[in-house]
C-alpha cells in the first residue's frame, strides 16, 4: 500500500510503502522498519499470568480502577486520539490521574511554553523556508532519521531548495552523528544551555561587554558569530530536544530559548520545534487539553480536574506513593521511570494495554493486548509540529484496538457506578 | 573517577524498543560510553565492565570507547543510552516540573568485575 503513516516516532512520515501480505517496506527509515516488522506479541489476556478472555480482563480490570482510591492512568503516545479520548473519561470516572508519556519527555518544554507562548510553525514551512537549522541538545539522525532529509536538512523546499542552500548548527554537550551533517558544531558543557541562551540575548542586544570570554565552555568570538550568523538568515528554526529540557533547569532552560526566539524575531523571521518523540505524544496533550483544560498531570480525585506537574505527573505520584493501582496504555514505565518510581509500581495492581511485552508486563496483574495503532488499528494522531494525520489500519489483525477496549472498560467502570 | 551522566536515544535502542525481553534489546542498553582517553586511563578492555554510582543508586555496565570513531565524548562524561539500566543511576527528583533529571548526573565510576545483571534482575 502506498502513502503509509508511520507510527513511531513524531516525524509521522506519511509517505511510504508497506506490503501488510509480506511485511514488506520501502523507504522507511531504520526505526520505522522495526516498527513495520514482525514482532513477539502479547498472545492472549492474562490476569495473574493465567490466561482469559478479553471480556473477563477488561472486567477484571474495571473493578481494580472502580475500587481504588486514586489509580494512575499512563502512557497514551502510542496510541490514536480516539483511544486517548476514552483514557481522559475513563480518568475522570474513576477519579483518577491521567499522565502522559510527555511526563518523562517533553513537558518542561510544554510548561515553557505555557509560560511564555511559542513562535511556531509547520515542518512544511520548514522545509520550505529554513536556511539555518539550528539542533539543539537533540540527535535527529539517531531519534527522527527522516526529519533531516524531509524536512531540516537536505529536503528541498520551495524557497530553500536543499542542502546546499541551508546553513546547519548542531550545538550538543557530546559529538553526535547528528553533528556529522552540520556545517557548524558547537559543544556546551552539560547544564550550561542556560547561560549559553542568556549570553546570545545580551549579543543580540548588542551588550558585548556583558559577556565573559566564555560561556558554557563556548568562546565569546565563536558565540558572537553564531549571533551574526542568527541576525543575517533569513527563516531560522532552532529544533531541540531532551538536551535542554531534560538537565538541570528543565522548563527554565526552554523559557530562556523562547526568550532568545522572541528577540531573534524583533531582527528576522525564527521559529521553534521541540522534537517530539513517540508518534502520538502531541495527542496525549492535545486530547487531553481539550477534553478537561490540561495536557497531563491532571488529577481528577476531587471530581474535576487540577493541573500540577510537581505532584501529578506519573513519577512524581507514585514516588509519594500517591496512586494504588495503574493503568498502563502504550507505554512502558517499568523502563523508563526512574528506580524508585519503579519500586512503588511494583507495589500496587497494575493494569497493561500494548501489543508487545515489555518490562511493566512484567509486573502487571492485568494483561490485555491490543492491535498496532497505524498497522492493525486506525485512527488519528497529532504530528510533532501539531498537524493531524490519519493513520492507518494496513494489516487485518484478531486483536481488539485500543479504543474498543477502553470503551468496554469504560461501560463496565460506569456499571459499576451505577451498582 | 567523577563523570557526569548523560542519558539518551541510540539506533539501536529505538529499533529495539519494542522487542524489549529480548536479548539485543539488553545488549543495546546495558553499556556506557566513555571517552577514548578515560577508557585508556582506567585499564579498561572491551567486554570489561565499571561499576556506576550517583547519590540515587548503581549499576554494572559493560564499558565501551566512542562507538563511532568521527563522534565524540568529551572527558569526565559518559553516555547511557535510556532505557532501565540508566534509571538505576538517574536522578528521580523534578524540581516542581514532574519530570526527573535523566541528563546531566553527576556520579562515579569503577572497574568491576562483578557481572551486568538482566532486566528480570533490575525488576527484582
Ligand atoms: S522518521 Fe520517524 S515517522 Fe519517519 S519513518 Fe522514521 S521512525 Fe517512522
Amino acid at each position: 500500500m502506498e502513502n503509509v503513516t508511520c507510527t513511531f516516532c513524531g516525524a509521522v512520515c506519511d509517505d511510504l510503502y508497506f506490503d501488510g501480505d509480506e511485511f514488506r517496506t520501502k523507504d522507511f527509515c531504520p526505526l520505522g522498519e522495526a516498527k513495520f516488522s514482525r514482532k513477539k506479541r502479547i498472545e492472549y489476556p492474562t490476569i495473574d499470568g493465567k490466561k482469559v478472555s478479553y471480556e473477563e480482563a477488561v472486567e477484571r480490570a474495571a473493578e481494580i480502577l472502580h475500587n481504588s482510591k486514586r489509580p494512575l492512568l499512563f502512557g497514551w503516545s502510542s496510541t490514536v486520539n480516539e483511544a486517548i479520548r476514552l483514557g481522559v473519561i475513563l480518568a475522570e470516572k474513576v477519579r483518577g490521574i491521567y499522565d502522559q508519556c510527555a511526563s518523562v519527555c517533553h513537558a518542561p518544554s510544554v510548561l515553557a511554553m505555557i509560560e511564555e507562548g511559542i513562535a511556531s510553525g509547520s515542518l512544511g514551512q520548514i522545509k520550505n523556508r529554513t536556511d539555518l537549522a539550528i539542533f539543539w541538545g537533540c540527535n535527529p539522525v539517531e531519534a527522527h532519521p527522516r526529519h533531516p532529509t524531509r524536512y531540516s536538512v537536505m529536503a528541498r523546499g520551495l524557497l530553500t531548495k536543499g542542502r546546499a542552500d541551508r546553513k546547519v548548527v548542531v550545538v550538543d554537550v557530546r559529538k553526535t552523528v547528528s553533528a556529522l551533517m552540520a556545517s557548524h558544531f558547537i559543544q556546551v558543557k552539560p547544564g550550561t544551555d542556560y547561560l549559553v541562551f542568556s549570553a546570545m540575548r545580551a549579543l543580540m542586544e548588542g551588550y558585548e561587554d556583558a559577556v565573559p570570554e566564555e560561556v558554557g565552555g563556548v568562546r565569546k568570538e565563536k558565540l558572537i558569530e553564531f549571533v551574526e550568523m542568527i541576525k543575517s538568515a533569513k527563516y531560522i528554526t532552532i529544533l531541540f530536544g531532551l538536551g535542554i529540557a531534560h538537565t538541570r533547569g528543565h522548563d527554565r532552560n526552554v523559557e530562556n530559548v523562547i526568550k532568545l526566539v522572541q528577540l531573534i524575531n524583533r531582527y528576522t523571521r525564527c521559529i521553534l520545534q521541540p522534537m517530539r518523540g513517540h508518534f502520538n505524544v502531541v495527542g496525549a496533550g492535545e486530547v487531553a487539553a481539550w477534553e478537561c483544560g490540561f495536557e497531563w498531570a491532571v488529577d481528577f480525585s476531587r471530581g474535576y480536574p487540577r493541573f500540577a506537574p510537581s505532584e501529578f505527573t506519573g513519577v512524581e505520584a507514585l514516588l509519594r506513593k500517591d496512586c494504588d493501582a495503574a493503568l498502563i496504555v502504550a507505554s512502558d514505565p517499568a523502563a523508563h521511570f526512574p528506580r524508585a518510581a519503579v519500586e512503588q509500581l511494583k507495589r500496587i495492581p497494575v493494569i497493561q494495554i500494548d501489543p508487545f511485552p515489555n518490562m511493566t508486563t512484567l509486573l502487571s496483574k492485568v494483561v490485555i493486548p491490543c492491535a498496532i495503532s497505524g498497522i492493525e488499528a486506525e485512527g488519528t494522531a497529532y504530528r510533532m509540529d501539531g498537524v493531524p494525520i490519519r493513520v492507518k489500519k494496513v494489516v487485518e489483525s484478531e486483536y481488539w484496538s485500543d479504543e474498543e477496549i477502553l470503551e468496554k472498560m469504560l461501560e463496565k467502570v460506569l456499571k459499576l457506578r451505577e451498582d | 573517577m567523577n563523570v557526569i551522566i548523560i542519558t539518551g536515544r541510540t539506533t539501536e535502542q529505538g529499533t529495539l524498543v519494542e522487542d524489549k525481553l529480548t536479548h539485543d534489546y539488553f545488549k543495546s542498553v546495558n553499556y556506557c560510553e566513555l571517552n577514548k582517553e578515560d577508557f585508556a586511563r582506567m585499564g579498561l578492555k572491551e567486554g570489561d565492565r565499571v561499576r556506576v554510582k550517583t547519590d540515587y543508586g548503581e549499576v554494572v555496565l559493560f564499558a565501551r570507547k566512542n562507538v563511532i570513531d568521527e563522534t565524540h565524548i568529551p572527558e569526565g562524561m559518559i553516555f547511557i543510552p535510556m532505557g532501565p539500566y540508566a534509571n538505576q543511576v538517574i536522578n528521580p527528583g523534578t524540581d516542581g516540573t514532574g519530570t526527573p533529571q535523566y541528563k546531566g548526573v553527576k556520579g562515579i565510576i569503577e572497574k568491576t568485575d562483578e557481572n551486568v545483571i538482566g532486566i528480570p534482575e533490575i525488576l527484582r
